[in-house]
């Protein structure tokens, strides 16, 4: 699918969004009410200047168009991986991408993503992992490594990742791997602009992946954990 | 005695010579045996603290929290009760209202045995720095170990309040072994660490403004710099934004076409840039002084 | 990988209370090793967890030797190893029974 066909489903009444590029923006009408759309495309490599133009335009929503709900389209292979983007610091740039995006939450524009195509790593970490609400079309890849490169690099042989990642999802690319993490909320099918419409309604908060996380069997321990450490009662 | 260094020492003996004296209190200690469920059916043994301790303590008598990450136990890498410990240890800062957050980062970023509920840790951890600094509370970040600070994790330093680096120490997203693994040894030469220090190292990253206090290789030193930023308070309002934006803004526009990190200092104003990184720390900031990005 | 378990029995019981010790880190080439009070006054429990299979022999001999040497009576000793030498684990073991009895790490 491309940008098009996937912003002529989500939004059948009509959007305002140039989609040229590999990273659009622009506006959608999801049931009568306007939604912010920034998306990206092409599984595009996100780099300084794209984090940056990204922040703007989150900035700008926030100034001109306060509590409008907000809709990211995430298609990227990651962070770039170049030394000029590292020298110029792109872990800040990222970072920064991150708190407009937590900005616009904390100012009262509903977030929610959608990965339509491929999220990986860093580019997912600091834009649709930043949602309030996380979802996915069933043809969509999540993960952080391909299991040959993992196999490189921890030395662990390919057919053992293969055949475990058949059971665990705790390693694996997958979309289904990342619905039992609790990261993605549900994966979307059929009537896309009737899932939006819904999405930008549900609640959500902070605890909810991990929690979603363990009652999917994904993350048995990150809820847990993290509550034994919050009520430790010494300190 | 000789003070201990920082990049040599264990996330341990840092913890405990970074507080007051005796006063950590460490939430889930290796007695507990919370460790990793993933590693062993990857024929990986776990440690009884999943290679990283949290808990809370004193600084110069302030009430904090904290957390050191273990370099040398997969490489400080994030996994599911590793992120889980850090996460629970900001969320705890809402409820105690400790005088600051004190992170002790060394770490690859996710690790890769368990990708996937490393990755979403990562995310759960930049969403809790980020709701610990609106409550009020300051996280400020210690990088100066063995491994540096990448991947998701160099994003969340860049999340908090302060960064406080040694020239040892490693700043960024991609780490040069992953960069020359994927893009060649012409793009980045992992092993010329002359080039590797000067694009991601603590004083390159001090230079751009990326890290807010360079202090020599010890304990004591990153203890007396975090002393000393426990009164930061956090900001990052819109207007905090627009600043920060305009500031990245300025450092694309003014750097942007540079290949190399001495074209930088050079257009920074600072003479001798080829100096620079056989410098002492504190020859290195008399000579830039104010100059840095 | 490989678990081992060696038991010991007629040591010397320790002196009550002690605070559980540390000492190394999980890492290529050590071994980090969780010395607790825990069991009957005259055991000594020894569980290894180790990424290199196949040395049962050789940690059986530094065990004994450790044991023979401090006769650690109602004593737990938890490790968890990346292929240490049998040197290194000596050092670790002397460092933490040294921590243990209240000497430093």
């Amino acid at each position: 699918m491309d940008a098009h066909t996937l912003l002529d489903r989500l939004f059948p009444t009509g959007h305002a969004v140039a989609s040229e590029d590999t990273y659009f923006h622009g506006s959608g009408t999801c049931r009568g009410a306007t939604v912010v759309v920034l998306g990206t495309s092409e599984e595009v490599e996100i780099g300084v200047e794209l984090a940056l133009a990204m922040a703007r335009d989150v900035l700008d929503v926030i100034k001109t168009a306060p509590r409008r709900p907000i809709l990211l389209l995430v298609a990227t292979s990651g962070q770039r991986l170049s030394r000029r983007d590292e020298m110029l610091g792109i872990h800040a740039y990222l970072a920064h991408l991150a708190k407009t995006i937590d900005l616009a939450k904390r100012r009262g524009h509903p977030v929610v993503s959608l990965v339509w195509s491929r999220a990986v790593s860093g580019g997912f970490l600091s834009t649709g992992l930043l949602a309030d609400l996380c979802f996915a079309l069933p043809e969509a890849e999540i993960g952080v490594m391909n299991l040959p490169a993992m196999s490189r690099i921890t030395k662990i042989p390919l057919e053992r990742l293969e055949s475990l990642s058949l059971t665990s999802p705790v390693f694996a690319p997958g979309v289904e791997n990342y619905l039992r993490m609790g990261a993605i909320e549900a994966i979307w099918q059929g009537d896309l602009e009737a899932h939006l419409d819904a999405a930008f309604r549900l609640p959500s908060d902070r605890e909810r992946r991990r929690a979603l996380g363990e009652v999917r069997g994904g993350r048995q321990l990150a809820r847990s954990v993290a509550e034994r450490v919050r009520s430790h009662e010494r300190g | 005695m000789k003070p201990k260094s920082y990049y040599e020492a264990s996330a341990r003996e840092r913890m405990a010579a970074f507080l007051d004296p005796g006063s950590f209190q460490e939430f889930l200690p290796p007695t507990d045996r919370v460790s990793s469920p993933h590693l062993r059916q990857l024929d990986q043994p776990g440690a009884f603290d999943d290679g990283i301790l949290v808990g809370s303590g004193r600084l110069a008598g302030h009430p904090v929290l904290a957390a050191a990450q273990e370099g040398v136990f997969m490489g400080g890498a994030v996994g599911e009760v590793h992120g889980a410990k850090l996460v629970g240890l900001l969320e705890r800062t809402l409820v105690t209202r400790p005088a600051a957050v004190i992170l002790l980062l060394e770490t690859g970023g996710v690790r890769l045995h368990e990708a996937n509920a490393g990755l979403v840790a990562v995310s759960e951890v930049m969403h809790a720095v980020l709701a610990v600094r609106v409550a009020g509370i300051p996280v400020l970040v210690l990088d100066g170990g063995q491994f540096g600070c990448f991947g998701g994790m160099g994003i969340v330093a860049a999340l908090c309040d302060a960064v406080v680096m040694s020239e040892e120490g490693r700043l960024g997203l991609s780490g040069p072994e992953v960069i020359e693994a994927s893009r060649g040894v012409e793009e980045f030469d992992s092993r010329d660490r002359a080039l590797v220090w000067r694009t991601v190292g603590g004083k390159h990253r001090y230079l751009l403004g990326e890290a807010t206090r360079l202090v020599e290789d010890t304990v004591p030193a990153f203890r007396e710099a975090a002393i000393g930023l426990l009164g930061t308070l956090p900001v990052f309002g819109l207007e905090d934004l627009e600043a920060e934006h305009a500031r990245l803004q300025g450092r694309l526009e003014r750097f942007g076409d540079c290949r190399e990190s001495f074209e930088i200092w050079t257009r920074l104003g600072i003479e001798d840039p080829q100096a620079l990184p056989l410098l002492e720390t504190s020859a290195f900031l008399a000579q830039v002084g104010g100059k840095r990005g | 990988m490989e678990s081992l378990t060696f038991e010991y029995r007629g040591g010397v019981p320790i002196e009550s209370p002690r605070i559980p010790v540390i000492a190394g880190v999980v890492g290529s080439g050590n071994l980090e090793i969780l010395l607790e009070a825990e069991g009957p006054a005259d055991h000594c429990t020894i569980v290894v967890v180790t990424a290199a299979a196949g040395f049962g022999a050789i940690w059986q001999a530094v065990m004994d030797d450790f044991v023979a040497r401090h006769k650690p009576g109602g004593v737990r000793l938890s490790i968890n190893d990346v292929g240490a030498t049998p040197a290194v684990v000596s050092l670790r073991l002397e460092q933490a029974w040294d921590a243990f009895q209240g000497g430093s790490a």
